[in-house]
Order: C-alpha cells, then structure tokens, then sequence
C-alpha cells in the first residue's frame, strides 16, 4: 500500500460519450486512487483513447460524471482542466514537429508562470530522459520514435500536473525502449505523481501499475487489483496472449 | 541519377514546347511565326539543359561529410549575426530616398507594394502563424476602406478618428468568419473564407442606399496630419492634408514598418507560440492548456486589424472605393505574397510583397503575357524553392525532412 492510496483523485461516474452518433463510451465508471498507477487495457477501437480524451475534455461527455480531486469537470474546456492538473500525453506521439525539442517542452509549461520551477522541471524531465537534452535544440520530428514518445511525456510533465495520462506509451516502440519507458514511468510514479495509463501492451501494464480495468467496446468488462488480473485466465487469454 | 535526369529534361521540353510554342507562335493570326517562338524555346531549353550540366557536376563531386546548410540559409544566418543597424539601416534609408528619385508613377508602384506587404504580413498571422487557409481576406480589406468611407462621407471623421473604429469593425468582422469556422480544417475551411470574401463584396456592390453599390464612394478627405503653429492669438493647431504622392508614400511607409513591428512582437509571444502550437498539432495543443476557440479567434481578429488600417488607408490614399477593388484574385495575390515568401516569415512576405506587386508592372509591356510571366515566376518558384524566398526557420524542416530522409536511406 502506498501512502495516502485511500482517496480517489480522479472518479468516473456513468460516462457516455459521442463521435456525431456513435456511442464511443457506454458508460464507464471507474476510480484512480491518489499516487497510484491505473492502467485500462484492451483491444484496438475498444474506446481507451477516447475515455483519456473525455477526461481531458476534448471529447466532452454528453452524460455522466468526471470529478477531479471533488471538483466536476466533465463540462470544462480542455484548457481549465490542464490548469487543474491534468495532463495528457497524447497517441501517437502528437508533438510539435517543427518545434525545438525545447520549445515542446516549454509549451508544456504554457501555463505557467513561475521560471525557476519551469526550469528546475526542465532539468527533471532532461534527468528522466537524458537522450532529450543532446538533442534539446532538435526539431521534434526528427526525433526517433521512442524519443518522440519521451519528449510527449516530458511535455505533459513540464505541466506539473497531479495527474498524469499516458495514452499508449509503448505504441510502436522497440521492447527494449518499452522497458526504459515503463521504468521512467514508475520513477515519475516514485515522486508522488498518479497516473493513468492506457495499453494494447496488456503484460507490461499491468506489471507496472496498481490497478487494472479491462475495456471493450466501450465498456469496462473487468476491475481488479493489476497482480490478479496476470493471473485472471480470460485476460490471459485475450490480451496477455497465452 | 544521368538518366533520371535526361528523362526530366525531356519532360520538361516537351511541356514548354506545349505552352510556350503555340502562345508566341500564333500572335496576330493563324500564321505560325516559326522565328519568334523559336527564339524563346530555345532559351528555355538551353536553360535546362545549363541546369542539367550543374546538376550533373554537382552530382561528380563528392558529398561533404557533414550537413552544410544551403547558401541561403548560411547568407541567412550570417545576416542574423550583422547587428540589425548594418542590414535594415540601408534598406529604410533607400525608402527613405526613394520618393525623392523616382517619379511619380513610381512611387504609386511603391505605395501599392507597401500596402500590399501590410496585407501579407496581416495574413501571415492566420496563414503562416495559425495555419488556418483564409481564401477571402480581401474582405476585410474592404471592410477598413468602406468604414472610413463611409465614416467621413456622412459624419465627417477624420481619418484618425475613423481608424479605430474601422479596425474594431474589422476584427468584429473577422470574430464573424472565424467563429463558425473554428471546428474546420483544410479544405472546408478554405472554401467557407472564400465564400464570406464573396459575401462582403455583394453586399458591398448590391446595398446601394448605403454603399452606393458598384458606382462606389468618392470624395474621402487625405489623411491629415496636425501640426501646431504660433501665429498672433496663440497657438493653433494647422491642418495639413497628405495629398501629394511622397507624403502619401512615407505615410504608408510608417504604417507598413509600425505593422512589420507589431506582427513580429506577435509572433515572439506568448501568444504567437499559441498560433504556431495550434498550427502544429491542434490536440496536442489544446491538451497543453492552450483554449484553442480564444486563441484561433484572436488570428483572425488580429489578421482581419491590420488589413482594416490598410484599407482605410488605401480609401484615404485614392479618395474612391468600389466593389470591385476587392475581387477574389485580390486575396489570391495576398495568398500568395504569404506563400512565395515563405509561410511565416516576416522578410520573405516583405520581399514578396515587392515582387509580386512590382513584377506585373515591369511586365506591363508584354501586355496579355503579363499574367503568364507571373504564373511562371509562381510555378518555377514552387518546384525550386517550396519553402518561399526566405523560409521561417520552422518551416524549412518540414519540405526538406523527406528528401533529407531518402538520402539517409541511400547512405
């Protein structure tokens, strides 16, 4: 058990959420406790992008509940929520591609004021992935892959935010990158920041986090602790490929 | 790489032979002048087999074992170096002699180029900074010319007094397209821009009680200047109207270098670094706290200000607006002074400006070529250097990452 793992910062109540007609979210519910790591596996098109971007609020929810540390956040633009503390770290790598590596990171920090706490995240986020600070004046899109994937994450932590969603951190990455990230993020983890991470890498998400929930179809079929869903047999067979 | 080349070649021939044979060939009559249209496909033709020769030399040589910059680009950053009083010193100071060499129907050139750099350095901020295609800019042109117009045709404001409110007018009008327009992209967004461009200009050349519809307005007083005078019974404040073309000139000059002043501050803020975080990856950039809605509104507003004050100007220059100063083509030229100096960069727009504006006219003598000469600049232009005159150094990396990406590959 970790400390303070007792209050939930994030609750999900009933969300349901709309591309035009179609029904993306059919009512999920599920809980993030304070300093822990969640993970939502599934399957492609199960609806795990789009539960992190109805938290964000740039897919807005038409009905159900989000609150955020007690407070509703469901109706909010995306902007008051990354002021709240929220921060996203996109699919597919969505960084700045004609910026510097540097000037990603700074965006990540737009709303911030303080410049000595910018900067001293700046050399946390150049500790946790040093690759990013040889090539901090760099355009993001000529990064590889997996430093395209740490600047994204690196950008969402220039946010000081006191959640943090990762969508797909393994997407397209070599095993050994995969694992580096994974350590990163339970370093972050380590420093007190919760996060929420979604996965087709089923076996390297549940081992790095807390708790489990299994989506499909835009429905959360499964909760449970991450240890007992490795040995939960239908998740072994559908996502953990034994 | 030779035959690759030699295939290019061909192509290329048989495409100017396409277009330029029959164009020159048949002037005047069906019969074909053989000599004439010769003589320019000839020169055509030795110019690409020139500039297969060098790319054939260029190709021998052996590539050099680190990325050397263009020579553009190494000119570009050598001029970054130069401390700013060496490079824009001269350059305001031809300006400034300019009016008082050239005649008048040079300076009248002048004062349109100027006028058209504020348009493209207007539209830089919603097409170069933001990334949001405006194909019916020309409106809000209009909208500053006929606010003035207007304004001192019935009430009798001065230009000064009339300049705000034909910029908040401008703005309100951009807030207009903009705001039903913020969910779109591409395409859509494009055609909707132009469709409002379309929109001004009929209610500009069809609300006769008040536009006086195609006839136009004519008679707006200069823009005065004010200036005190000590006579007997104190001071009093004389009236001086620009009306000759050097003032008029200097008067646009001002205008065009506090624009060039003002779209640079932007596009180093806080709020510039938004436009080019939306341009980039909108998500992304909702995502890192910027409010998207206010953000876009705001370029259109900003882009639709600064092409108000050079309506109003352009009312206040010529005295007369009508309906059909402001045509499509119009905002299709601006377009492209953004695009051929390079989408966000201020320099390029300002050469652009000159050149898009300044070529027809050396061209006047060609008469029916003249348009055919511009579209050849364009296209050549857009095959040699995609990225405008002067790419914004964010821009280049995105048409050279490919190439740059092959090369790699073939190594």
């Amino acid at each position: 058990m970790k400390q303070g793992y007792g209050d939930n910062i994030l609750t999900i109540e009933d969300v349901h959420t709309y591309y035009e007609n179609i029904h993306a979210l059919k009512g999920i519910t599920c809980t993030v406790p304070q300093g822990s790591i969640v993970c939502l596996i599934g399957a492609n098109g199960a609806g795990k992008t789009t539960t992190l971007l109805t938290i964000s609020g740039v897919e807005p929810a038409r009905r159900g509940r989000i609150l955020f540390e007690g407070q509703e956040i469901e109706k909010l633009p995306p902007e008051k929520i990354a002021a709240l503390g929220i921060a996203q770290s996109p699919e597919g790598r969505q960084i700045f591609p004609r910026m510097s590596v540097m000037e990603n990171l700074e965006m990540g920090a737009y709303l911030r004021k303080d410049k000595e706490g910018i900067q001293q995240d700046m050399e946390w986020v150049f500790s946790l992935f040093p690759v990013l600070k040889d090539r901090y004046r760099q355009k993001g899109g000529t990064l590889s892959g997996g430093e395209q994937q740490m600047l994204a994450i690196g950008r969402a932590l220039m946010q000081q935010p006191k959640l943090l969603l990762l969508d797909e951190p393994s997407l397209g990455l070599a095993p050994k990158i995969i694992e580096k990230i994974f350590e990163t993020i339970q370093e972050i983890n380590k420093n007190g920041m919760t996060i929420f991470l979604v996965e087709q890498n089923a076996n390297m998400a549940l081992t790095t986090s807390d708790i489990g929930y299994v989506m499909e179809t835009g429905r959360i079929v499964l909760e449970d602790k991450a240890s007992a869903l490795l040995e939960n047999k239908e998740v072994q067979k559908a996502y953990l490929g034994d | 790489m030779l035959g690759q080349e030699i295939k290019k070649l061909v192509v290329y021939t048989i495409f100017l032979a396409i277009i330029i044979l029959p164009m020159l060939g048949f002037t005047g009559g069906a019969v074909f002048q053989a000599e004439r249209a010769f003589a320019v496909f000839g020169v055509g033709v030795a110019l690409l087999v020139l500039n297969l020769i060098v790319k054939v030399i260029r190709s021998r040589r052996p590539p050099p074992d680190h990325d050397l910059p263009s020579i553009p680009e190494r000119i570009g950053d050598r001029l970054h170096r130069v401390p700013k009083i060496f490079t824009l010193g001269p350059l305001l100071l031809a300006a400034v002699i300019f009016p008082l060499v050239a005649n008048n129907y040079m300076i009248d050139v002048g004062i349109t180029c100027l006028i058209y750099v504020c348009l493209g350095l207007g539209l830089n901020i919603v097409v170069g900074l933001c990334g949001l295609l405006d194909l019916g800019y020309i409106a809000f042109y209009a909208v500053g010319a006929y606010s003035y117009s207007l304004l001192n045709l019935t009430y009798g404001f001065s230009f000064w007094a009339a300049l705000p409110i034909g910029v908040v007018l401008g703005m309100i009008c951009g807030c207009i397209i903009g705001y039903p327009t913020l969910k779109m992209r591409g395409d859509y967004l494009a055609i909707v821009t132009l469709g409002f461009g379309e929109i001004i200009r009929l209610v500009l050349n069809n609300w006769d009680d008040l536009t006086a519809g195609p006839n136009g307005l004519f008679g707006m007083k200069r823009p005065p200047l004010y200036y005190p005078s000590f006579q007997e019974g104190g001071l009093e404040m004389v009236t001086y109207y620009l009306t000759s073309l050097p003032g008029l000139f200097y008067f646009i000059l001002v205008i065009a270098i506090l624009t060039t002043i003002g779209v640079n501050r932007l596009d180093k803020s806080r709020i510039g670094r938004a436009w080019i975080a939306i341009r980039e990856d909108e998500v992304a950039a909702e995502l890192s706290g910027v409010p998207t809605t206010w953000i876009k509104l705001l370029a259109y507003a900003m882009g639709a200000g600064f092409a108000s004050i050079a309506g109003a100007f352009f009312a206040a220059k010529l005295s007369y607006v009508n309906p059909n100063f402001f045509l499509f083509m119009e905002s299709c030229i601006v377009l492209c002074i953004v695009v051929l100096g390079g989408i966000g960069s201020i320099p390029g727009i300002i050469i652009a400006g000159f050149i898009l504006i300044a070529v027809p006219e050396v061209f006047r003598e060609l008469e029916g070529f003249r348009m055919l000469a511009f579209g050849a600049i364009m296209t050549t232009m857009m095959i040699i250097r995609p990225e405008g005159l002067i790419p914004a150094s964010r821009r280049k990396r995105e048409f050279y990452r490919q190439r740059d990406e092959a090369e790699r590959v073939q190594k």
